[in-house]
């Protein structure tokens, strides 16, 4: 029998490792890879990728219809029953966006995000991401506020951007969160606004890097290539590139018609429950396939085929 | 690995007599080197030389063509490990097996439809690769007539399943000439499923436990004369299909392995619990290296974001899909409805669309010829300004499909707003936001009241 020897890759350099929630909470461990994805015969994946399901502080308007369907009663019952439904539903975190600061859905202030926080905190024990409504002079407002009034909860908050990074790194510094470094699908700016927050000495196990989700037929490829290009640079032994990725294949892959839209579409499109599952999770294996640690999804069973996959991917013993 | 044109200069006659139709050797040579023409084209070169050659113009990854006609597709040829590398070359092919247990009529309307399914993204038609039917019987007769009645319905490349060289023989002996692929040699058959494949010209699968059980049929295949294969190492599920099928391709690309250089085959459905997780496993196997991939489910809603995954995947990172110049209507917009300009490099294009559809305003997308670059590089390089813009808006007509005379020019090139009035006098010219993201709110805020602006 001709003998096959594998090569094996050994990096010099490895992911970093952080740590969301914890304190009375449940904690989730992100990062620490010494390889690339899943290449259990190369290195070292101590941790498996997360899981956090997506929730708003007031009811979307224009969520998909597949996403009304399991999540409608939820959004009318209030955040808390939302929050406990998505930890049902298998998340490892929750991903708070308080929507309501977006001067379109309401503008409130930051009493109103941190009762959001509140609600969310006291209805589920794992770690929190709280995005701000995505306007940056709101984010700054809101959650700076969060951000004060539960220190030390080890809260993921974002998105910190070139723009307001200042005020996110700051506040997060102060009381002991993390930040969600976002930069638009580029590797050179993620590595740059990496540079820019640890020059403030925000600790580099707290940062969390968000490269930007383009979903699949809306720049996946533009995504998947620069997350590969970062992760393959941080086990290069590029430490400004070595934070662990988070991603939003559930926000990104429910944003379009493929995964809206029931009629009036080629009928080569199928089903539109089926389909817009398949476009968060074709996202999301992409994703994973690229080097994402936190995944934040949308569709209960989108959740439940990538937690199976995860679960396939750590394995050893095939 | 390819040699250079000099070590290939080394191996010609050095006559420059011509007869290859470039003027030297040399030239010959590097043309050679960078695969654009073949060696047959020197009649003069020695058989020595065009061995040696010959194992050198061999890529790593065996170049692999199933079926024939227009719907015959290759795979392998696969050079780098990341795309970003490079580029992947040679779409991963989707098929989908039906079994010779399953009713006549079941296989006659999974073989039409698959035949059929064709969707399209921008401008692209995209298509399901081949049929795979499987001899679930291990009957020779069962297995000929399935293979005809497939035939008769499809012109798509096949795939022959059966362990049993008996049983393949029939069914091969129903499409002669086809170049289907026989899946599968093993330790125990390879003998005579080689001699099949050897016979019908037909490409040749080789299954095995293991890389080293592979290897070992390989070899064996090779001495048999038969040199396009596929590989199927036996590994199913995510986790063992990732970590094998990166091994064959490090082993292929990096150690310059021979016996494991070719594409490989997968089955996703087996071991899936249900047909989303077979999807799913077949996107991964899209991305990380499958050569061909067996569906044992067809469902539209998988295959379309199976192929758009493929689509994305497949595209060259150096040369970005481009939109087709035009006007693009979202929405069904009316006469009143804005006007957005920009280029059409398809991240751009697909970014202000999303954003536009995302809205729930329609709205007429204009988009420029600035050849595949985004907004701020074309615009540095002069392809994205005033003259291009009004040569676009007059060409397309766009004035005569809204009354209102108000273009949405991006944030980033408000400076071209004086040069785009002057080429297109009647026209204003409003400065958007820099980021697709913003797009939905500047429709609804400032783009509503500039238009009842405008209407007063």
């Amino acid at each position: 029998m001709p003998a096959i020897l594998v090569p094996t890759e050994k990096w010099a350099g490895k992911v970093r490792e952080v740590t969301l929630g914890g304190d009375s909470r449940k904690k989730v461990v992100v990062g620490g890879e010494t390889t690339l994805p899943f290449l259990h015969f190369d290195g070292v994946i101590p941790h498996a990728p997360a899981i956090a399901i997506d929730v708003e502080d007031v009811a979307p308007q224009n969520w998909s219809p597949v996403l009304g369907a399991v999540w409608g009663d939820v959004m009318r019952e209030g955040l808390a029953a939302w929050a406990r439904k998505a930890v049902e539903a298998g998340a490892d975190m929750v991903a708070l966006t308080l929507r309501s600061a977006d001067p379109d859905m309401g503008n409130t202030g930051p009493a109103e995000a941190v009762e959001a926080v509140k609600k969310v905190l006291a209805a589920v024990d794992v770690p929190l991401i709280v995005y701000g409504p995505g306007i940056a002079a709101k984010d700054n407002e809101v959650l700076v506020a969060v951000s004060d009034a539960f220190a030390g909860k080890r809260l993921a908050l974002g998105l910190c951007e070139d723009k307001n990074y200042r005020t996110i790194v700051a506040t997060c510094m102060a009381n002991g969160h993390i930040v969600i470094a976002n930069s638009p699908i580029d590797i050179n700016l993620a590595k740059q606004l990496n540079i820019l927050i640890t020059d403030m000495d925000m600790p580099g196990d707290r940062i969390l890097m968000d490269p930007t989700t383009g979903a699949l037929g809306y720049g996946l490829e533009y995504t998947y290539s620069v997350m590969e290009r970062l992760r393959v640079a941080a086990l290069l032994g590029d430490s400004m590139t070595a934070m662990p990725m988070i991603l939003n294949p559930g926000r990104e892959g429910w944003r379009f018609k493929e995964a809206k839209t029931r009629d009036g579409v080629p009928t080569q499109w199928g089903d539109l429950e089926g389909r817009g599952i398949a476009w968060e999770t074709t996202t999301a294996i992409a994703q994973l396939q690229a080097g994402a640690d936190i995944l934040v999804m949308r569709h209960p069973k989108a959740v439940g085929l990538v937690k199976r996959a995860i679960a396939s991917l750590m394995a050893t013993n095939y | 690995m390819a040699l250079s044109g000099i070590a290939i200069y080394k191996l010609l006659p050095k006559t420059n007599c011509k007869d290859c139709g470039f003027p030297t050797c040399l030239a010959f040579a590097m043309k050679l080197s960078q695969q654009g023409i073949k060696l047959s084209a020197c009649p003069h070169v020695s058989e020595e030389s065009k061995q040696a050659l010959d194992a050198s113009a061999r890529p790593p990854i065996q170049l692999v063509t199933v079926g024939t006609g227009e719907r015959a597709f290759s795979v392998g040829n696969e050079v780098v490990m990341f795309r970003h590398e490079k580029t992947f070359y040679n779409p991963t092919a989707l098929a989908v097996r039906v079994k010779t247990s399953q009713s006549r009529e079941a296989i006659a309307a999974t073989v039409a439809a698959v035949d059929a399914y064709s969707v399209e993204r921008v401008g692209i038609h995209m298509r399901l690769n081949a049929i795979a039917i499987d001899d679930a019987k291990g009957d020779p007769a069962a297995f000929a007539s399935c293979v005809e009645q497939v035939s008769s319905i499809t012109k798509m490349p096949l795939i022959l399943i059966s362990k049993d060289p008996r049983v393949m023989e029939a069914g091969l002996s129903k499409v002669a000439g086809r170049r289907s692929l026989i899946y599968a040699a093993n330790s125990e058959n390879v003998a005579q499923m080689a001699a099949l494949a050897a016979k019908h010209g037909s490409p040749l699968a080789v299954q095995g436990d293991g890389l080293s059980q592979v290897a070992e049929v390989v070899e064996q295949a090779n001495k048999a004369g038969v040199e396009e294969l596929v590989l199927d190492p036996g590994a199913r599920g995510f986790g063992n299909t990732l970590n094998t099928f990166t091994q064959i391709r490090r082993l292929a690309l990096k150690s310059k392995e021979r016996l494991v250089g070719y594409p490989v085959i997968a089955f996703p459905g087996e071991g899936s619990i249900s047909p989303e997780e077979e999807a799913l496993l077949a996107s991964q196997l899209v991305i990380k290296y499958a050569g061909i991939v067996v569906l044992d489910h067809f469902a539209p809603h998988h295959a379309y974001p199976m192929l758009t995954l493929r689509q994305n995947i497949y595209t060259d990172p150096q040369k970005p899909i481009q939109v087709e110049p035009g006007v693009y209507p979202i929405r069904d917009p009316g006469r009143d409805s804005p006007v957005l300009v920009t280029t059409n490099f398809s991240l751009t294009y697909f970014s202000v669309a999303g954003e536009v559809d995302g809205s729930g305003m329609p709205a007429w997308l204009v988009i420029c010829d600035t050849d595949g670059l985004s907004v701020l590089t074309s615009w540095a390089a002069g392809k994205f300004d005033g003259a291009k813009i009004a040569k676009t808006v007059t060409t397309h007509e766009v004035g005569s499909r809204v009354d209102h005379r108000f273009l949405l020019i991006p944030g980033h090139v408000a400076v071209l707003s004086g040069e785009i009035e002057e080429e297109l006098p009647g026209w204003s010219v409003l400065v958007g936001p820099r980021e697709g993201i913003d797009i939905p709110g500047y429709l609804k805020n400032v783009w509503t009241a500039r238009l009842q602006g405008a209407k007063k």
